[in-house]
């Protein structure tokens, strides 16, 4: 049995080190060095003050902003400590209630839009945390933005098309505009009006 | 499906392609211990490591020496995990100050791991502390892939040699597996990743202000932490808002590195590859689809190099990629047109050139309907269980293909290492099949199939069913087994059926609505796992030990060649047909009634 037990328990604690301590502690290192920013959350400095991470989405709900996709974290929507997906089936009634409640919060805020809403816009992404809108959501909602900035639609729209993040190489993903960085973007513009 | 998404298919499966011979060749030489000249320098401390070990390389075990040393091994990761995590609130690297895990939800895990599995019945960012993640579930990645790897070694020693007792030493093939192929692979991916912003860090998370102030309705807790209802049953709430943000970081992508490319899929966040800090881009997306098909496709290649006849590993790999597109392409039908409830709802689910459109719910703006049906596909075909996209909320036949991949037997490239014995076993039944039709005694790569070989594989392919429909069967009639239950109606019964399919597979995806984190599901779904991995690993060391020792016949006019498009058609006919006989009365409850719920509603 000693035969059996000693290389268990010896290859067992050596290997815990190299691979359970080693290996993250020279791949933190070597993140550090190589890519701090990344390694670190990818934060994005605003005023000397870090307002998010460029990877992380944040709630809105203020019509002068564009709203991000619904989260499905609890207590409260992209909470980045409790991240998650609603886990609704396609035939859960509570799924059909909630996404008529999305709409009819985005008809409210905006009247006068008859478009169709673009899907994501008014379904939970997988994370709770996704930090993109489609193109098509974004272009949605760009007159009400501009109706409450009091800002002329054309520049909105400008902002809009300037921050469509492209497939990566043209050819993986999906277009895809990134909320936080497009408001603090049009925060930056109705301060320069 | 557009044009683009074709590409993107297209494009990864080249990749792979372009490299499962050089990988596989590279596997192939370290198994011989024929080790490359750049890997010369490590030799002394490998043999240091044997000496402290009490190993001695040269010596080959039995095929019960080998199965005493895997599950030696595992069961003392087992009790290294449960200590940790029973543990973590008075040991170093803890941040966040977390306490000890219960005691159901600790057994869980430790066999979740070290079965490969990963399944998750906690949330990783409020549980674990770093100590835990690294020196437990870290650690784990790498054994249990590790010792899949071991295990189907011995079994293609089994096919390659002949008249022999021994089918090579698990200390070597374990140790050998972690240094110079998962290690190594493991450094480059991670780098990888987080240069594309993956978090790999010690720090403490981060406080940040957010734009807007959220208010939200803050669920009241009585003393125990439990949420106080009143009269009529809702929860108590408070309105509360807040202007912060809590940024979780942690060494993700070095777990994250290891978490694909040893098909382990246990992520370092509650949402797996979802989280924006697991997998933030389309390019780390890819890079992860290929870490974990890149391992068990390119063991068919090592197979065919060890068997002597390179043919035999293209035609498995044929194989697994035919079925593979079958899949696939199911999948991503499934999934593009949107949900039909919504149809009358005012919204646009059309695919366009500014939108991916389809069924988004439970799904990520960068990776769309072509990414997600396409991770799925592939995190089901192997045992990875790492989802960049809530299959729960999946269309009902967007969520039946992950679920069939899984009761398949995860053969279709499959768990590193276990995938390969596992369509190896299927290979041993098809010639079996084709022999019963023909009237001669089956044969495979030169080795007779024998009666004993029959039963021992005939095990590998019943236990997983038995597991998964018992339990299932269980669930449902009992009332732990129901409040369990998200969704209602029959996908309520497709998430039980899901979970015991995981856990029995060792896959540990889920469809993840279902409240697993019970007293109930933590000691049954362990059990499932314990038995999924380690009663199918015995018989396919038997099975090896026994084929080791038999004699190479020549081929001859009766034998049925095993590296031919009729043969790839058998083996696939093998594959479906078990699986079909076995689930589709479940499937039938489950996804398939849900479906016709579906669109006979709209």
């Amino acid at each position: 049995m000693w035969k059996t037990l000693r290389p268990a328990i010896v290859s067992f604690c050596i290997l815990s080190l190299i691979t359970g301590i080693l290996y993250p502690w020279a791949v933190t290192g070597l993140s550090q060095l190589l890519f701090p920013a990344q390694a670190e959350g990818s934060l994005i400095i605003h005023n000397h003050q870090a307002v998010g991470s460029r990877w992380i989405g944040q709630s809105f709900s203020d019509p002068r902003y564009f709203w991000s996709r619904p989260s499905a974290t609890s207590p409260m929507p992209y909470n980045g400590l409790a991240s998650s997906g609603s886990n609704q089936g396609p035939t859960n009634p509570a799924l059909i209630d909630a996404v008529k409640m999305r709409i009819q919060a985005l008809r409210t805020a905006d009247p006068d839009n008859r478009h169709p809403i673009p899907i994501d816009l008014v379904t939970a992404s997988a994370s709770g945390l996704d930090p993109q809108i489609s193109p098509a959501a974004a272009l949605y909602q760009v007159e009400r933005v501009a109706r409450t900035r009091g800002l002329q639609v054309t520049m909105v729209q400008s902002l809009v098309t300037q921050h469509i993040e492209r497939r990566q190489g043209r050819l993986l993903g999906e277009p895809r505009v990134n909320v936080l960085e497009l408001n603090l973007a049009l925060d930056g513009l109705s301060h320069s009006q | 499906m557009t044009t683009n998404g074709l590409l993107q298919i297209t494009l990864l499966m080249g990749v792979l392609f372009l490299l499962v011979k050089p990988v596989g060749e590279y596997m192939a030489r370290i198994y011989e211990g024929n080790l490359p000249t750049f890997l010369r320098w490590m030799l002394p401390g490998e043999r240091g490591f044997y000496r402290i070990c009490g190993v001695n390389p040269e010596q080959e075990m039995r095929w019960t020496d080998y199965a005493l040393a895997v599950l030696c091994f595992s069961l003392l990761g087992t009790a290294a995990v449960y200590g940790l995590q029973r543990l973590q609130g008075g040991l170093p690297l803890n941040p966040q100050e977390l306490g000890a895990v219960s005691p159901d939800s600790a057994w869980n895990t430790a066999i979740s791991f070290v079965s490969n599995t990963n399944w998750q019945g906690y949330a990783g960012e409020s549980t674990m502390s770093n100590l835990t993640q690294m020196l437990g579930l870290t650690v784990q990645n790498f054994f249990s892939a590790a010792t899949g790897m071991a295990v189907v070694i011995a079994l293609i020693r089994g096919f390659a040699r002949h008249s022999v007792e021994t089918i090579g030493n698990f200390w070597v093939d374990m140790t050998r597996s972690t240094l110079y192929i998962l290690l190594p692979l493991s450094i480059i991916l991670a780098l990888a990743l987080v240069s594309q912003g993956v978090v790999q860090t010690f720090s403490k998370n981060t406080v940040v202000q957010t734009l807007e102030t959220t208010t939200y309705d803050n669920p009241t807790l009585d003393a125990l932490g439990n949420p106080v209802k009143d009269a009529s049953g809702n929860p108590v709430t408070v309105k509360t808002s807040t202007h912060t943000q809590t940024l979780p970081l942690g060494p993700v992508a070095s777990q994250e590195a290891i978490k694909e490319l040893g098909t382990n899929g246990g992520g370092f966040f509650n949402a797996n590859s979802a989280h924006p800090y697991e997998n933030p881009t389309p390019l780390t997306n890819f890079l992860e689809m290929l870490a974990i098909l890149l391992i068990p496709a390119a063991l068919c290649i090592t197979f065919g190099k060890l068997v002597g006849d390179t043919r035999q590993g293209w035609t498995l790999l044929v194989t697994m990629s035919l079925v593979f597109l079958i899949m696939l392409a199911v999948a991503e039908y499934a999934e593009s047109p949107g949900n039909p409830a919504f149809s009358t709802l005012g919204v646009d689910q059309t695919v366009s050139s500014l939108q991916s459109g389809g069924n988004m719910e439970g799904k990520e703006t960068r990776f769309g309907i072509v990414n997600s049906a396409l991770f799925a596909t592939i995190t089901t075909t192997t045992s990875c269980g790492a989802v960049n996209a809530m299959h729960d909320s999946f269309t009902p036949l967007g969520g039946l293909i992950p679920l069939a991949n899984i009761q398949l037997g995860e053969v279709i490239f499959g768990g590193v290492g276990s995938g390969l014995y596992g369509m190896l076993i299927y290979a041993v039944i098809a010639v079996f099949i084709a022999g019963l039709m023909i009237g001669r005694t089956p044969e495979y790569l030169g080795k007779k199939i024998e009666a004993f070989d029959i039963k021992m594989a005939s095990l590998t392919i019943l236990i997983p069913p038995l597991l998964i429909l018992t339990g299932t069967a269980l669930a449902v009639m009992t009332e732990a087994g129901k409040n369990g239950i998200a969704n209602p109606g029959a996908h309520g019964f497709s998430e039980i059926l899901y979970a015991f399919s995981s856990a029995a597979g060792n896959n540990g995806s889920a469809f993840a609505g279902l409240s697993a984190n019970t007293p109930f599901y933590n000691i049954a779904l362990g059990l499932v796992m314990f038995f999924g991995r380690f009663w199918l690993l015995i018989p396919v060391l038997a099975l090896a030990g026994s084929l080791a020792g038999k004699k190479r016949i020549p081929s001859g006019a009766g034998t049925l060649p095993s590296h031919t498009p009729l043969f790839v058609l058998l083996l696939i006919g093998t594959v479906l047909l078990v699986g079909a006989l076995t689930f589709v009365p479940a499937l039938g409850l489950g996804p398939i009634v849900e479906h016709l719920t579906m669109i006979g509603a709209h």
